[in-house]
């Protein structure tokens, strides 16, 4: 069955590529609003679904593309495991292609790692219908260059995701988290302090004058952690950070707005507040701000800001979806084209969705 | 011999103390860690600045002049074999430390900083840079990107790749690229990971900034004997089960357990069949409570043996048993010839068992030491370079290990690279479509194929060359001609 749909899906790639007929690739339609618009026939991905191999002894499970990421994790959770990156749900149906496609990480990601760094091998039908198989089962491997992580977050530019291996980790034995009134400067201050200490954080959040940090691990080590940093404990933990990962919390809610649009900018984690119009919610230990302008606001001041505190910025959902990527330099953008050539010859797979030149 | 206008040319860009060209100053880079292959480079190149990098290449490039990037020269697979016609650019004097940033737990480095000098740099901070590869003293970190290198803690701490922020680096065109940033992501393709492991085919690095962590209060060691290689390997697999992800978990049989014991004298148990070394780190409770779990499930995989380190000293004299099983090996034989191939765990039996029978075919000793816990498996093959044939039948042994771990789903290589050694082996591993893909990256980083010439990426000759020896079921045609 799902051989027969990879089959067909590489039929139809190659006639669009003899064609030169641009496709869209579509998996659960839950990040449509992410990226640049870009046009052409879609292609369906779910056909190409279902859980391939599970080894929770080794940490490794591989699925189809079209997997649906609430079956992988029901799956894991029977056996007390999960994905460490959080990878965010903005709506039910998201899928592990589609997951893997955007690279998007939740709250865990400073602490655990994003989902590149869980990403053990993929296989994919690039631009000219070919299926080709980049990585593993296992945790290390370094034949051949990391095609995977490249492929990670190139958006379906780089062709069709079509399965996944990926490391799993078990549970944390107990998990809490504690919130504390303080000022924007000094959460930044502390939860880069935090991070340099032997203590179990896995996600921060500051909004609205308040900080909530969680902490994961053995029992004795959250216990002493939340004495150690201080703040009391929340209760419905679970659903808060849940609301902060799929943009259900408040902040996200708002930002969602016919006329407001949500930047995304990610800098180094010591950067101090931005002072630029607009509300803001910082994750990652610092090392994400998230920031509420007007649909139209000058973006040039957000993009000198990201620039200079080590990063980049996003325009991650509402506004112009044109140019929504932080531009490229000179020779790292005739890289890009090149990769894109490798992959996608014809540039017909996603064209424009990453930036509008390929 | 260099032709006389490139070695002009570059005279032009280098003091004369920093271009090497007669044969005794380039002989002794005519190799690295991998002493079976030999070629003494036309010239080594020693700049101490990244403009002189950038004058090279872009020199190298006009003139079509081969250049091989070297770090402190431990690679295992020949990665930085030397082309005669072309040079050898050392990173020896990128030595510098540039910058520490406590608060954001990280530094700036320059490539030939050796490893363990960044942990050692940051220690007052409490922080420490992750990855171990056992070279650790000597290795630098350059060369640790190149080849996404690994090491003992790897299944909690992960490979270079996740201990990475951002490298500059120089095109072989002569411009100069940064990948990553201070961010924990960048805008675009991940180039950040693709120069990682690239073994020197994309970039020459001059500069890298590495993430630090915050060094746990506390680790404990245990050691596990075992009656048998298959009890130790269901026990690994226990552990995993029972939701613990230890800080490091290493495996020795008993050839590489007697010869690390009679060379550091750990006081590793000399009668078991094979041994664990399970890591634990974190708070003293957390430490304490994972350490009671381990006890508990190693006594229900019947360890024969348990012993838990009580201090520093005796966690450090386990490891050293461990970290010292290469040049342990080296001790009871002439030569060694160390494999990397990664295998799903659950393989590790069956893989061994295979191994063994295939030793006493070839009457060539092997020693196993195993990352249990990342499924990356180093049989050290013992030899006698001096004996007739010896080179060739241990090639040949090699190389049908690594067939054997393509066919248990696992990888030719784990962390040390393809270098010239594995070209075979990548034709097996990949199909043609996919070393197609992987030679179409490399010309769009470097179209003439200037950058290290002839490692990672095996040519189509070469695979037409490999595809008509037969490989079979691991088994080759012809067991007793050198392979990959």
């Amino acid at each position: 069955m799902a051989d027969q749909a990879l089959a067909a899906l590489q039929d139809r790639i190659r006639a669009a590529a003899a064609a030169m007929q641009p496709l869209v690739i579509c998996g659960g339609g839950t990040k449509t609003f992410y990226g640049e618009a870009c046009v052409g026939e879609r292609v369906e991905t779910t056909t190409v679904a279902g859980i391939v191999a599970y080894a929770p002894n080794e940490l490794v499970i591989t699925a189809r593309g079209g997997t649906l990421l609430a079956e992988i994790e029901l799956a894991m959770a029977e056996h007390q495991q999960y994905l460490a990156f959080e990878p965010p749900r903005f709506a039910a149906g998201g899928t592990l292609g589609g997951a893997i496609a955007t690279g998007l990480s939740g709250p865990r990601r400073p602490y655990a790692g994003a989902a590149r760094d869980f990403v053990l091998g993929l296989r994919i039908v690039d631009g000219t219908g070919e299926a080709l198989t980049f990585g593993g089962r296992v945790m290390k491997n370094v034949a051949g260059f990391d095609v995977s992580r490249l492929q990670t977050g190139a958006l379906g530019t780089l062709g069709v995701i079509t399965e996944v291996s990926l490391k799993c980790l078990p549970q944390s034995k107990a998990e809490a988290t504690v919130v504390q009134a303080c000022a924007v400067d000094e959460s930044i201050r502390r939860v880069n302090v935090w991070g340099g200490k032997p203590l179990p954080l896995s996600a921060t959040c500051y909004w609205n004058g308040r900080l909530w940090v969680r902490l994961s691990g053995a029992e004795s080590a959250v216990s002493a952690a939340m004495q150690s940093i201080g703040g009391d404990r929340i209760e419905h933990a679970q659903e808060f950070w849940e609301s902060v990962r799929d943009h259900a919390h408040p902040f996200f809610v708002a930002a969602q707005r016919e006329d407001k649009a949500l930047w995304r900018l990610s800098v180094k984690s010591t950067a101090p507040h931005a002072d630029l119009e607009g509300e803001q919610l910082i994750e990652w230990g610092g090392a994400l701000r998230w920031l509420v302008t007007a649909k139209d606001a000058d973006r040039a001041p957000i993009r000198v800001w990201a620039k200079s505190s080590g990063g980049h910025a996003t325009l991650f959902r509402g506004g112009n979806r044109s140019g929504v990527f932080t531009p490229l330099d000179a020779t790292i953008a005739t890289l890009h084209k090149r990769l894109k050539a490798t992959f996608d010859p014809h540039g017909i797979v996603n064209r424009g969705r990453l930036y509008a030149d390929f | 011999m260099l032709d006389p206008t490139v070695h002009a040319a570059l005279a032009a860009i280098l003091p004369p103390s920093a271009l090497l060209t007669t044969q005794e100053e380039t002989k002794p880079y005519e190799c690295d860690g991998l002493t079976l292959y030999r070629e003494v480079p036309g010239a080594v190149l020693l700049p101490d600045n990244e403009g002189q990098v950038v004058a090279i290449l872009r020199r190298c490039h006009e003139l079509s002049v081969p250049v091989v990037a070297r770090g402190a020269g431990t690679s295992l697979p020949g990665g930085t074999l030397p082309v005669a016609a072309g040079v050898v650019l050392s990173l020896a004097k990128f030595k510098r430390i540039l910058s520490i940033d406590r608060d954001a737990r990280t530094a700036i480095v320059q490539p030939g900083v050796r490893n363990l000098a960044i942990t050692e740099a940051v220690a007052p901070y409490g922080l420490y840079y992750a990855p171990d590869p056992s070279s650790q003293i000597a290795c630098s970190i350059g060369g640790n990107v190149a080849e996404n290198a690994g090491g003992v803690h790897c299944l909690k701490y992960g490979l270079t790749v996740h201990n990475i922020r951002r490298v500059r680096g120089v095109l072989i065109s002569g411009d100069v690229v940064e990948f990553g940033s201070d961010a924990l992501d960048s805008p675009g393709y991940d180039l950040l990971a693709l120069i990682t492991g690239s073994e020197g085919l994309l970039a020459v690095i001059t500069e890298i900034t590495v993430k630090l962590l915050p060094k746990p209060q506390l680790a404990k060691v245990a050691l596990a004997a075992f009656a048998s290689v298959e009890q130790a390997g269901s026990a690994v697999g226990a552990i995993i089960a029972a939701g613990i992800v230890p800080a490091g978990l290493e495996m020795m049989d008993q050839q590489a357990t007697r010869a690390a014991e009679a060379f550091v004298h750990a006081g590793y148990p000399l009668d078991a069949a094979a041994m664990l070394l399970i890591e634990t780190d974190g708070t003293p409770e957390e430490v304490a409570g994972e350490m009671e779990e381990i006890k508990r499930v190693l006594a229900a995989e019947r360890a024969t043996e348990i012993r838990i380190s009580s201090d520093e000293a005796e966690r450090a004299l386990y490891w050293s048993g461990r970290k010292a099983a290469f040049p342990a090996v080296g001790r009871i034989a002439p030569d060694y010839y160390c494999i990397d191939g990664t295998i799903p765990r659950a393989a590790l039996a069956h893989v061994l068992r295979q191994i063994a029978t295939w030793s006493t075919e070839y009457g060539l000793a092997c020693a196993n030491v195993f990352h249990a816990g990342d499924g990356n498996l180093h049989p050290l093959i013992l030899f006698d370079a001096n004996k007739p044939g010896d080179k060739e039948r241990t090639i040949a042994f090699g190389d049908q290990i690594l067939a054997l771990c393509i066919e248990v789903g696992g990888t030719i290589t784990g962390e040390h690279g393809v270098g010239v050694e594995k070209l075979g082996g990548m034709c097996a591993q990949f199909a043609p479509a996919e070393l197609e893909r992987f030679r179409s990256i490399k010309t769009a980083f470097d179209q003439q194929g200037l950058l290290n010439p002839g490692k990672a990426v095996p040519t189509l000759a070469r695979c037409a060359e490999f595809g008509r020896m037969h490989v079979h079921h691991g088994n080759l045609r012809h067991p007793d001609l050198p392979r990959f």
